[in-house]
């Protein structure tokens, strides 16, 4: 009887817990919906959601709505969506591995690496496309990502947080001094690459999804995957250790999953600095610490605002448009202060 | 020699940590040295017993000129640079407790690019030698301002610092980034030159504000130390210790924001001191925390040494900036890799 009495009273609040986040789960997931449809509606030309459907619906339908439908909106909705959904994921993942707030996917040299791969393809190769750079940028934020933790691990403790995150800042310092050195003595690929800097998805075309696409979803897979042991690290690696968890393939596997997912990321869209660092914030203030749904909900949240953030630019700078990396920014820090003074943002 | 060692001097006695004392002291020999050689150096060398003469105000008129009038203004912003981005990126690890947490990263410095790059941007170049630092100024206190404001909440949260602080630095970026896209492609790269940092034709007129206000300021973040070792345990001990917190917490941002906000407008912001200098310096002391005047010595040494480097070296000169970084980030990473495991700041 009085088992009966009290086993309610202990679970009731883990349920309400539980539910309470599967209506998040909800909400985000009907705010990813609502804003790829804006993203394929609004525009320099603005489309009826009727139009959209039978757009869509009708891969023949030769009217001009339906072919800027098909060829430009909809490519570039769904890179919004994969690089969103990436950089969401890599920020959780990123600030759970260094338990460090300031923990952004570009610390592991990822945006480093890519700048100067990029830089490089402008000034030696004389490649000007943004589908052009995607394998450098690729390349290079690899390169950078197994520097940094070949750097960081070599150290006679091994890879800790404070290290990582260490290494990862004076490796991107010294790759940035090189691209530095580069660009103030060259106008030429200065004009190219500061463009590409600021992060944008307009003119990459369906191709470059395609190309960064698998990475991404393999790198999904890994952070879910990963997101069990990432919740026993954040008790301390000793304690993980203790309670059975294995410690170095729980990190590479984060690691290697953020390589993908930020490398893919930014070779397709250029380096976007706020999704990654602010999006587990906030998610955090919802969800609590808890990486089986933190990981998720930023990944569609981070999807969310990449996709919202590049329909507003091309609202207000019509019939131009603000690149998406200028608007993230701009609209995106009010928000998080207001967020991190509201609340007692949860820690790591 | 052991790392410390206890002296009594009768009734008194304590403990003498030789690192903490031979780094600075060797820091400020290798700066000395440096400024000397700095002086000497470049496309007119002169020989030291001549740059000694000119010194005392014996010298020829011609080298009067090129060390009193061209070098040594140079080499005084430099070494002030250094010295100020030192100390405030030491302040500002320690109080967040987070060695990622420097200027650059919570935005201020950020903020000076945006006044300098909109001064140059859409001034069109016309703007010259006032101001843009003028703007750069400005930009960097009413971004460090803003951080303050917004982070006081009946005091400062180390943590909630830090978040603000990136969401002003990610705005302030975009900020740049877009006045760079916009810009003619002359000013846009006149304005990158600005943004990494530069000591190229500085004069006392550059120099002679900023050692003022660090005449205020350094006195007032060495004065802030005693207290920094007390916010360290937490803010619940340090306010059962007697530290007024509030005051102190304020005190400590406040003049960080000074230091780096005058150095930011006297050279652009060098990138990466404020940063690694801080992490080089407590690597090098052993200690618990970076000290305050080891790490603003070993920045002017860095600064110093970098600006030699660029004029005498290098076949093209290049910002400060850029070799800052490259001279400073290796020795830091070799200092990751030789050292022993660290799992706190």
């Amino acid at each position: 009887m009085t088992a009966a009495l009290e086993a309610p009273a202990v679970r009731v609040p883990a349920r309400n817990r539980r539910s309470r986040r599967l209506v998040w789960l909800a909400v985000l997931l009907a705010l990813v919906l609502a804003a790829a449809l804006a993203s394929i509606a609004v525009g320099t030309r603005s489309i009826g959601l009727g139009e959209v459907w039978r757009a869509l619906l009708d891969g023949d339908l030769g009217t001009e709505e339906a072919v800027i439908v098909r060829q430009l909106r909809v490519p570039r909705t769904a890179l919004g969506l994969l690089v969103g959904l990436a950089l969401g994921v890599a920020g959780a993942l990123m600030q759970g591995h260094t338990r460090n707030p300031l923990g952004d996917p570009g610390l592991l040299g990822v945006t480093a690496g890519a700048s100067l791969a990029v830089v490089l393809a402008i000034a030696w190769f004389g490649i000007g496309t943004p589908s052009g750079y995607v394998w450098f940028a690729f390349a290079g934020a690899l390169a950078g990502t197994v520097l940094v933790y070949a750097i960081s691990s070599a150290g006679r403790g091994g890879a800790t947080p404070v290290t990582l995150a260490l290494a990862g800042a004076a490796l991107s310092a010294l790759l940035y001094a090189l691209v530095r050195a580069v660009l103030v003595s060259d106008q030429q690929t200065l004009d190219s690459f500061r463009f590409w800097v600021v992060g944008a998805l307009a003119g990459r075309g369906a191709e470059v999804s395609w190309q960064v696409g698998p990475f991404i979803a393999v790198g999904l897979v890994l952070a879910v995957a990963n997101a069990p042991a990432l919740n026993l690290l954040g008790l301390g690696e000793d304690v993980a250790r203790g309670l059975g968890q294995r410690i170095w393939p729980a990190r590479v596997v984060g690691l290697g999953a953020i390589t993908l997912l930020c490398g893919a990321a930014t070779a397709a869209a250029g380096p976007i600095a706020f999704v990654g660092l602010v999006v587990p914030h906030a998610v955090r203030a919802i969800t609590g610490p808890d990486h089986r749904w933190l990981i998720p909900c930023s990944g569609l949240l981070g999807a969310a605002l990449l996709l919202l953030a590049d329909v507003l630019g091309r609202i207000v700078a019509r019939p131009g448009e603000l690149q998406v990396g200028i608007v993230l920014a701009l609209v995106g820090a009010p928000f998080f202060i207001v967020l991190v003074r509201r609340r007692r943002t949860a820690g790591l | 020699m052991t790392a410390r060692t206890t002296v009594r001097l009768g009734p008194v006695s304590g403990i003498v940590r030789w690192r903490q004392l031979v780094v600075p002291l060797a820091a400020l020999a290798l700066l000395v040295l440096l400024s000397a050689v700095s002086l000497g150096r470049g496309d007119f060398p002169i020989a030291i017993g001549d740059v000694l003469r000119t010194l005392a105000g014996l010298g020829e008129q011609a080298q009067e000129f090129i060390v009193l009038e061209l070098r040594a203004p140079r080499i005084v912003v430099g070494l002030l640079v250094g010295l100020a981005l030192g100390i405030a990126g030491a302040l500002f690890q320690t109080f967040a407790r987070n060695p990622l947490a420097s200027p650059d990263v919570l935005g201020i410095t950020q903020g000076a690019s945006v006044g300098a790059v909109a001064a140059i941007v859409l001034s069109g170049g016309a703007l010259g030698g006032l101001g843009v630092p003028v703007a750069a100024l400005a930009g960097a206190l009413l971004t460090g301002g803003l951080l303050f404001v917004l982070t006081w909440r009946a005091g400062i949260d180390g943590y909630r610092l830090v978040l603000i602080g990136i969401a002003l630095w990610s705005a302030m970026a975009a900020l740049t980034d877009w006045l760079l896209t916009n810009a003619e492609i002359h000013d846009a790269a006149a304005a990158y030159v600005w943004i990494t940092g530069s000591l190229n034709a500085r004069t006392w007129d550059n120099a002679v504000p900023l050692a003022l206000s660090l005449v205020v300021l350094v006195p007032l973040a060495l004065a802030a130390s005693r207290v920094l070792g007390v916010l360290q345990f937490g803010d619940d001990t340090a306010r059962g210790l007697g530290v007024r917190l509030p005051l102190a917490q304020a005190a400590v941002v406040l003049v960080a924001v000074g230091l780096v906000a005058t150095s930011v407008a006297a050279a652009g912001p060098i990138t990466f001191v404020a940063l690694v200098v801080p992490q080089i310096a407590v690597r090098l002391t052993g200690g618990s925390r970076p000290p305050l005047l080891a790490s603003g010595l070993l920045g002017a040494v860095l600064v110093v040494g970098a600006d030699l480097v660029t004029r005498t070296l290098l076949p093209q000169a290049l910002p400060v900036g850029i070799l800052t970084a490259a001279i400073g980030a290796p020795y830091l990473l070799w200092l990751l890799v030789r050292g022993r495991r660290r799992s706190t700041l």
